[in-house]
């Protein structure tokens, strides 16, 4: 047993060791082959080495942060420093790596293979939306090294405009411009998955990861661009004083706050939906079963996607709105709650009576019903006004959106890297190792945010670097579990890489799943990705079906 | 037959399906751009219930015979896109050629006219930022005004002139022979845009001159 967690199975391993098969990876070696491609997948792979850059960068800032909060005293940096730790920390995060992740590396690959296609609708905008994505990292990077921004990722008003001396336009227009990279991909894919399925494949019979990418797209083109003008309102405010949100010009502050949530908070669901996509697909591979209620799945992301942009306010209950207005925005934000639990029951009951098997994405995913059901449940009791007033501003938020973002968002990450790596590479990844560190990462991240939501409730505000001290022993828990959460994500970076050079070849379909990029394309796909378009009869997900054939 | 064959890219079927991809992506774009100036215009409706006398000071300032002789231009430089988009439709390369220079000028005209309206505004210290000044006790508040007449009609005006670029761009192809009766996806397209920026400015004219003159 211990050596066949080690050993991949036999039809796992490819059959024939002939290294002269054509795919989208040995085509061209040239550099310029890959920086000027137009291909689906080779666009992934640099999002994904980019991405992953961001990851680790935005990773360093949030260890920065927990070793100062080792001890109540500030011992490591000053206010100032800290307040820049946070602000990158959470930009970085959130601009280069939440919003982008998914879509962008999984999206991209994956979206033209599920439907049939030979690529995105609009090859050339695809790549000029990694060079905006990479024009806008550099400039975040840009102003963490010309001395960092210190307003928090929110850049809230009249502070960013007015009286902060840090790299704000910088730190702003590189979130700008990665917007319009968000934009771009939203747009690729609402014309793709219109336009380019495969014949037979009609909407109810889409793979789930696609509908999820589908309301997420739809979320980016409608939310991004109102930020990206509340953007340029900033540095105009910065740059020229012209008052719209200065009150001492007669501007009004809160105005900001509308606007940059009415696009920051879908944002959320830019970052969980399509994670929410990809463990639809993972728990019916790993249980061997039709998923339960599957148009419950598909409509609930839809619907998640239109309330999402009617909640924006729940943010704001503490910032002298109307009392109606959070009335009303704290009935929305209930709301959220039955698409959501709607998607929790189904994965459930998609379990039940299935032939389950834990390999590591199933592990991941596994993992984030548990913590993606907690990180939901605390923003129902943050939805209730009177609650979000006793714990606005402490690390019961932080933990309560870690568990949403991180848990939520980066498990389902993890669960995409490890279920397609065979697929985008066509190697296998040591799977002993990975049952291994989604264990560790699972635990380590309960032991880091859980003590938050107790120390939150306590009452220590979150973006100080000093707290007193009868709150040291949570965040020594809290500290703790952020090592070994580091460690978590730094296993499986090294045994990735091993095995894109030492993993063994894989076939087709390792996982014996469904679906036309498994069935239909070699691991890893040639870069025309079909050699006869795909005529699908089957509906999605007929494991059953399969089952009785044989 | 060629011309069909180099237009269509190689991960599209048939024109029809390249065609229809290109329409749904344009219209997803232009949304895109409706919420992106939809937050400046959300911006003004607060604003605008906040200091209405400041609004009505500020549109005093604005010059309207000017803003209506651009409006006039910007309605007509519309007609001649939609010539043009006919005439492409038709494979008329010489008419094409001849309404899309047209629609520049026409395009440029406005383009002309604002320059001289935004250095009027900046001779009276109308710009906001240090040099603003205003006679008035309300004169913050009219700074507001003209922070939005700058910040919206500047990012219409930059929507002018990504345009007038593209409509360079498409010239230059439309006089190779690149766009016939089969294949004028592009023409249509930048028409689509050119009417979205037009319609842009047919709420911009009566929000910041019209209202609240009287």
């Amino acid at each position: 047993m211990s050596t066949a967690i080690f050993k991949p199975r036999p039809e796992q391993v490819a059959q024939e060791s002939d290294g002269t098969v054509s795919n989208y990876l040995n085509a061209s070696f040239s550099i310029r082959s890959w920086l000027l491609t137009v291909d689906h997948k080779r666009i992934a792979i640099l999002y994904l080495i980019s991405i992953s850059a961001m990851f680790f960068l935005g990773g360093i800032f949030a260890m920065l942060i927990r070793m100062e909060l080792l001890t109540p005293a500030g011992d490591l940096m000053q206010s100032e420093t800290y307040n820049k730790m946070f602000t990158m920390h959470g930009v970085v995060m959130v601009f280069f790596f939440l919003i982008p992740a998914t879509p962008a590396v999984f999206g991209n690959f994956l979206l033209p293979l599920m439907i049939g296609a030979k690529d995105l609708a609009f090859p050339r905008l695809n790549l000029l939306s990694w060079y905006l994505y990479t024009a806008g990292a550099l400039l975040a990077i840009g102003s963490i090294v010309f001395g960092g921004v210190d307003t928090g990722w929110t850049f809230y008003t009249p502070y960013s405009t007015t009286y902060a001396n840090s790299n704000v336009i910088l730190a702003a227009l590189g979130a700008f411009i990665a917007g319009f990279s968000s934009i771009l991909t939203g747009l690729n894919f609402i014309v793709t998955i219109h336009k380019m399925r495969a014949p037979g494949l009609t909407w109810f019979k889409m793979p789930l990861f696609v509908w999820g990418h589908y309301a997420t797209s739809i979320i980016q083109v409608l939310g991004t661009p109102v930020v990206a003008i509340t953007i340029i309102l900033v540095a105009l405010e910065r740059l020229f004083h012209i008052g719209i949100f200065n009150p001492e010009l007669g501007g009004d502050p809160i105005l900001f706050q509308h606007l940059f949530w009415f696009y920051s908070h879908p944002a959320v669901y830019i970052m969980i939906l399509p994670a929410m996509g990809v463990i639809s697909e993972v728990i019916t591979c790993f249980s061997k079963k039709k998923v339960f209620g599957y148009e419950f799945i598909a409509l609930s992301s839809m619907a998640i996607a239109l309330l999402g942009f009617l909640v924006w306010g729940h943010h704001m209950y503490t910032s002298g709105q109307s009392t109606y207005a959070s009335l009303v925005f704290s009935v929305l934000t209930f709301l959220v709650a039955i698409p959501s639990a709607i998607k929790v029951f189904n994965w459930t009951a998609t379990l039940y009576k299935g032939s389950v098997s834990y390999d590591a994405p199933m592990l991941y995913a596994i993992g984030f019903l548990g913590l993606f059901t907690i990180g939901g449940l605390t923003g129902v009791f943050l939805a209730t006004l009177a609650v979000d007033v006793h714990v606005h501003d402490t690390y019961f938020i932080v933990a309560h959106f870690h568990y949403i973002m991180v848990g939520g968002s980066i498990m389902g990450y993890m669960a995409a890297l490890h279920f397609w790596w065979p697929k985008i590479t066509g190697r296998l990844y040591p799977e002993g190792w990975a049952r291994f560190s989604a264990l560790i990462i699972f635990i380590g991240f309960n032991l880091t945010f859980f003590p938050q939501f107790v120390v939150g409730y306590l009452g220590m505000p979150r973006r100080y670097h000093i707290y007193p001290e009868e709150f040291q022993i949570w965040n020594v828990f809290s500290t703790a579990g952020s090592s070994i959460l580091g460690i978590g994500y730094l296993i499986p970076l090294i045994y990735l890489i091993w095995s894109l050079k030492s993993g063994p070849k894989a076939s087709p379909n390792p996982w014996n799943a469904k679906g036309l990029e498994w069935e239909r394309c070699p691991s890893p796909p040639p870069t025309h990705n079909f050699d006869h378009t795909p005529v699908v009869i089957e509906e999605a997900y007929a494991y059953e079906h399969k089952i009785w054939i044989k | 037959m060629s011309a069909k064959n180099t237009a269509l890219q190689h991960h599209f079927n048939d024109l029809d399906q390249q065609y229809q991809a290109s329409q749904l992506g344009m219209w997803a774009f232009l949304v895109q751009e409706l919420l992106f100036f939809g937050g400046l215009f959300a911006g003004y409706v607060v604003y605008r219930n906040l200091y209405p006398e400041a609004w009505t000071l500020g549109s005093h300032e604005l010059d309207v015979s000017l803003g209506s002789t651009n409006t006039a231009i910007l309605i007509l430089s519309s007609l001649t896109m939609a010539m043009a988009v006919y005439w492409a439709q038709k494979g008329q390369k010489t008419k094409l050629v001849l309404f899309l220079v047209a629609t520049l000028i026409l395009g440029c005209s406005f383009l002309g006219i604002k320059v001289i309206e935004y250095s009027h505004k900046v001779q009276h210290h109308l710009l906001p930022g240090n040099g603003f000044s205003f006679d008035s006790p309300l004169a913050d508040q009219v700074r507001i005004f003209f922070s939005f007449y700058f910040a919206m009609t500047g990012m219409h005006a930059f929507h002018m002139i990504v345009g007038a670029g593209i409509l360079i761009w498409l010239i230059v192809q439309a006089m190779k022979g690149r766009y016939t009766a089969e294949y004028n996806t592009p023409i249509e397209m930048f028409g689509l845009y050119w009417h979205f920026v037009d319609v842009v400015w047919i709420y911009l004219f009566p929000l910041l001159y019209l209202i609240g003159r009287n």
